[in-house]
């Protein structure tokens, strides 16, 4: 099996986070990067069912700074075959011109399955695998949970709400993976080391401006201060006076 | 005068209530609104957009539109959008939502301003809001696309009303048969709300110390008398006492209810991305140190196991 993963390097989710000068962007001194939980899943899922069919190989495809090739190297101790970095300095704030640049290097190989998380958690956008399925004239399910692959045909679940969808779907695809697909492996010492010596190729990209423009970006409106109620049972008859007659929520 | 396509949705040919919102978030852009929804047949519950806002309202009819079906469906409204010299296409940002925009988008050549919470014309281009870094900023984004394809974030936009003609009318489309097939949806069973579609959400945390005390939870979520869902923390989803279809925060839903009674949660970062946009917050914890506090609006520091029932009834004697 012929895998591709299309992974993001992000902040840690639990970043303070501080807003640069130009009022644009994040301010990025002292933040943890790591890859995009969501793509862990996606990483796993490749790398389980390469180990199933036997053969293949897992190629993993980061968009992003110089730096990404940490979280590549991270992909590649866990067990992924080859990297590729399409370097640019900053992600474009357009996720079409992201997926522009990603489905422009997977069009250079046939793969059996794109993989990608279902989203980043850092600019939640959810768009750039279907976007890059769109791209590549091929059929993609989005937030699986569940796959099952049996030859070149595929079930997959998704939740939606008040239920999951079971979706069929031929192979070749572009799948974009939600929590509770699998439990990514950690790396090991021993991957690790292979990691270093795996090949990483590194190839620069010019995103174009696209039609999306950052104005601005703020800190959230605080929330007014809140209060504590009381302490114990006895504190209900007060919090139930108050949801209804201050917050009008009853 | 311009015009803005607002995408809704049915499930088994009933209107989802998320449509309203939706005609409700594309009229703030000024100009008419069209509305379009993708069915194999009449959709009940139509009859209403047009109170919420929508000029006319279309429905676009393939037998393959009984359930979703993401190509045919991105097909028909790709060429709707095409024909039509939309300013915007809004969409909301629910499961289907999420799935559709970026299909119709990569279509028209564009991405999708995805998940937003606030938006606004502004001259020469549209000016839209979105959450990031997990809620802790909120991005500005100007979209200069024409249409420019916009999603909005579940429970955020009110519905309003604002009586339009409504003037409906029926298409049936032909689209290529897709490769991309829903075979079933497997409901949860029945008498349980999504808690993203919960107005009310008590969600539980580690504080609960185990899964049967859950049902304290479905006590008082019961109380409220179907308005109610019961939600989780990661740490309760990850040591498998409830289904990861429960769980609030960044790698689980995004709500945004009337009323988020936190119970047993201390309030990790990653939690509260899922549920900071939430109204009115009550937190219920033994710590009074617990992050949730700060952010709650209300809190009670103590035993949970004797909060929530006092609670639980209180509740019953309002709604009783």
């Amino acid at each position: 099996m012929k895998i591709a993963v299309c992974i993001k390097r992000v902040p840690d989710s639990e970043t303070r986070v501080k807003i640069a000068a130009d009022a644009k962007s994040l301010d990025e001194a002292g933040v943890k990067f790591v890859m995009n939980p969501y793509d862990e899943f996606a990483v796993e899922e490749a790398l389980q069912r390469k180990e199933k069919a036997g053969s293949g190989e897992v190629a993993v495809i980061c968009l992003g700074p110089a730096a990404a090739q940490e979280t590549i190297r991270t992909a590649l101790a866990m067990g992924a075959d080859r990297g590729v970095l399409l370097q640019a300095d900053k992600i474009p704030a357009d996720p079409f011109e992201a997926a522009r640049l990603i489905a422009g290097e997977l069009k250079a190989a046939s793969w059996d399955l794109i993989l990608f998380g279902r989203m980043a958690i850092d600019d939640y956008n959810h768009q750039v695998g279907p976007l890059v399925a769109e791209l590549l004239g091929m059929p993609c399910v989005t937030a699986v949970s569940h796959l099952d692959i049996d030859g070149a045909k595929g079930v997959a679940e998704r939740e939606i709400e008040g239920g999951i969808e079971v979706v069929d779907f031929p192979l070749p695809a572009v799948l974009t993976v939600d929590k509770g697909l699998n439990e990514p492996r950690y790396p090991a010492l021993k991957g690790i080391m292979a990691a270093k010596k795996k090949p990483l190729e590194v190839k620069p990209v010019q995103p174009g401006t696209g039609s999306l423009e950052v104005v601005a970006l703020m800190p959230p409106p605080e929330r007014k201060e809140g209060k504590i109620v009381g302490e114990g049972a006895a504190a209900v008859g007060e919090l139930v006076r108050l949801l209804r007659e201050e917050a009008k929520v009853l | 005068m311009t015009t803005i396509l607002a995408v809704l949705e049915q499930r088994d040919g009933v209107l989802r209530k998320i449509s309203h919102e939706v005609v409700t978030g594309a009229a703030r852009l000024g100009g008419a609104v069209e509305a379009v929804v993708c069915a194999a047949g009449p959709v009940q519950g139509i009859d209403r957009v047009g109170a919420y806002g929508a000029d006319q309202v279309i429905t676009l009819t393939n037998p393959a539109f009984a359930k979703y079906a993401p190509e045919g469906y991105a097909q028909a409204l790709a060429d709707r959008a095409k024909q039509g010299g939309y300013r915007a296409i809004v969409f909301s940002a629910s499961a289907t939502g999420k799935d559709l925009a970026p299909r119709v988008a990569a279509k028209l050549g564009v991405g999708v301003a995805a998940d937003l919470t606030d938006l606004a014309a502004d001259d020469g281009g549209l000016v839209v809001t979105r959450p990031v870094y997990a809620g802790k900023a909120l991005l500005k984004v100007k979209v200069m696309s024409q249409p420019a394809v916009l999603s909005l974030r579940p429970n955020v936009f009110t519905p309003v009303e604002r009586p339009k003609a409504g003037a409906a009318d029926t298409i049936a489309v032909t689209v290529p048969a897709g490769r991309v097939t829903v075979r079933e949806i497997k409901a949860a069973p029945a008498g349980t709300l999504d808690v993203a579609e919960a107005q009310v959400i008590i969600s539980g945390g580690r504080g609960l110390k185990e899964p049967a005390n859950f049902k304290v939870l479905e006590e008082l979520a019961h109380a409220f008398g179907g308005q109610a869902a019961v939600g989780a923390s990661r740490a309760v989803v990850d040591a498998g006492w409830r289904a990861h279809a429960d769980q609030v925060g960044q790698t689980g839903k995004t709500v945004s209810p009337s009323l988020y009674i936190a119970v047993g949660i201390s309030g990790a970062i990653q939690h509260l991305a899922g549920m900071r946009t939430s109204k009115v917050i009550v937190a219920i914890n033994k710590d009074k140190d617990a992050p949730i506090f700060k952010i709650a609006d209300y809190g009670v520091v103590g035993d949970l196991f004797e909060i929530v029932p006092k609670l639980t009834e209180e509740i019953r004697k309002l709604h009783g």
